[in-house]
């Protein structure tokens, strides 16, 4: 932990070689997703609600699915710029450190412009809470603290797929957006509006449900099934296929050099 | 103490002609060539050694150093590293041992090099008074002095070469690796490199191999000299051994290199 805090001040000095460029990436970051934000907000001038969630019901869901988005991201999108990492040999010096080799990615690449978007998960999330009506009791509250580390957790997992898969194929896989921005974005609604199939998908292969979907409806008090508060948890367990994966490419990558 | 013995490894690389048609049926069917990069290999070195390792390229230098720091695992052979399998043991191994790339960085690019060296220490769990008293020694020796305060981008290539040198010595390994150290710098930053490794070697007693294409660095530094050419071992001797003839070493070399037809 000591380690990680220096080199996340080594980052702050970098950064603070290019001042400009990290306040303009951070408001462009805030811009970005704030758009988002305002697609919902017109499309509920229209309708009042989809699927039978109502705009403050939405409003939640987006600014949990934000938080826990953008928390993975601000972490673990080092990974992102995983295959430059091996392309440049980057990833060699990594394996002549005494450290493990995934906190070295992450530490390595820390996004501080990324904050811009944390900064507005946490407005749209408390926002989101604050307009939702909910009656509060100890297990709401533990509810959305499990969906927000669940929900961190499977996006990290996600990443480190990504990277995983770069050490096959060298190049990133663009297709592996549509489970990051992709699901940031379709996450803003509960995953049952698209139907019975994308549920499942997201229920038994990549758990997106189990951190969005059922324990918001424990939220919301449309159930009231204790298992939902967990849930996000046993999410996490998704990481573990997704650690295996990463093995299996670093054993892959030693094997070949490249 | 370095002991290698019969280390094979060998990539398949995928060959194609040029062209773009060329490149739509090799999108589809590939042909693979077989590259032995190390051909039973084997080798000792005991500590305290300095060993310049030679061969043209493609020959296997780099391979050896990947395979010996632990970044490539062979397919078939043994190799002991101060009595650990590099690739088996890696964080216990790495410790160990240093590692320079001539031609990679390990310097934190826009941070003062002295910040790198921070969390260098850091990484390497160096404890504070081991760490001053290195970092005293190479400041001295590689002429340091301004250089920790200026980021690592406006360093000149030699500059950065003694930074990088005195950056994979600060956690004291007991084994050195350098992987050209010398390319592309200019006479006097070289000298100070060979005089440095020189001196490490001597005063701590730190087993150095090196890989070069420059002979006048086997000349000043190897008192032992590994030739390599297609994986195999052609040649381990002195520089006598080498220079036996009066002509140059880099004409010598050549010769050998002809005569191994390499």
């Amino acid at each position: 932990m000591k380690l990680y805090g220096k080199y996340l001040s080594i980052h702050i000095r970098s950064m603070m070689q290019y001042k400009a460029s990290f306040f303009l990436t951070a408001l462009g970051q805030f811009l970005t997703s704030f758009n988002v934000f305002l697609g919902v907000f017109f499309l509920f001038q229209r309708f009042h609600s989809v699927a039978g969630f109502s705009y403050q019901e939405v409003l939640l869901c987006f600014g949990i699915m934000l938080l826990e988005f953008s928390l993975a991201e601000a972490f673990a999108r080092g990974f992102d710029t995983f295959p430059t990492m091996l392309a440049n040999g980057e990833f060699d010096r990594i394996l002549v450190r005494p450290r493990n080799e995934i906190f070295q990615v992450l530490a390595s690449k820390v996004e501080f412009t990324r904050l811009g978007r944390v900064l507005q998960a946490v407005v749209m999330f408390v926002y989101g809470i604050a307009a939702s009506h909910i009656q509060w009791d100890f297990y709401k509250i533990l509810t959305v603290v499990f969906m927000l580390l669940g929900g961190s957790l499977v996006f990290t997992g996600i990443f480190l797929i990504y990277a995983a898969i770069s050490f096959f194929t060298l190049e990133g896989l663009e297709f592996m957006n549509v489970l990051t921005d992709g699901a940031r974005e379709y996450g803003k609604y509960p995953v049952s509006v698209y139907g019975k199939r994308v549920l499942q998908f997201c229920t038994f292969v990549v758990p997106y449900a189990l951190i969005q979907y059922y324990p918001l409806l424990y939220l919301l008090g449309r159930s009231e099934n204790p298992l939902y508060i967990v849930l996000p948890l046993i999410a996490g367990v998704f990481l573990l296929p997704c650690w295996l994966l990463w093995r299996l490419g670093v054993r892959h990558y030693k094997s070949t050099g490249s | 103490m370095i002991q290698v013995s019969h280390l094979r490894k060998t990539f398949r690389v995928a060959r194609r002609g040029a062209g773009f048609s060329q490149a739509v049926k090799a999108l589809f069917h590939r042909e693979y060539e077989e590259i032995h990069a190390l051909d039973d290999l084997s080798f000792t070195i005991r500590d305290g050694e300095m060993v310049g390792y030679i061969g043209p390229n493609g020959a296997g230098k780099s391979s050896t150093i990947k395979v010996l720091s632990g970044i490539l695992t062979p397919d078939s052979g043994q190799c002991l590293v101060n009595g650990r399998t590099p690739w088996k043991d890696r964080v216990a191994h790495v410790k160990e041992i240093g590692v320079v790339f001539g031609q990679r960085t390990q310097l934190w690019w826009d941070v003062p090099v002295a910040d790198s060296f921070e969390l260098l220490k850091e990484i390497y769990t160096v404890p504070e008074k081991t760490y001053r008293e290195n970092l005293e020694e190479l400041t001295q020796l590689l002429d340091l002095g301004d250089l920790l305060r200026t980021p690592a981008r406006q360093l000149s290539l030699g500059q950065r070469m003694r930074c990088e040198i005195a950056a994979s010595l600060l956690h004291s390994p007991k084994i050195l690796f350098l992987d050209e150290p010398t390319i592309g710098l200019d006479a006097v930053s070289k000298l100070a490199v060979r005089d440095f490794i020189l001196r490490l070697n001597r005063e701590r007693g730190t087993t150095v191999l090196l890989t070069t294409h420059d002979m006048q660095d086997i000349e000043a530094l190897a008192s032992r000299v590994l030739l390599i050419g297609r994986g195999k071992i052609l040649l381990d001797g002195t520089l006598e051994d080498i220079r036996r003839g009066g002509e140059s070493i880099d004409e010598t070399v050549a010769q050998l290199y002809r005569q191994y037809d390499i």
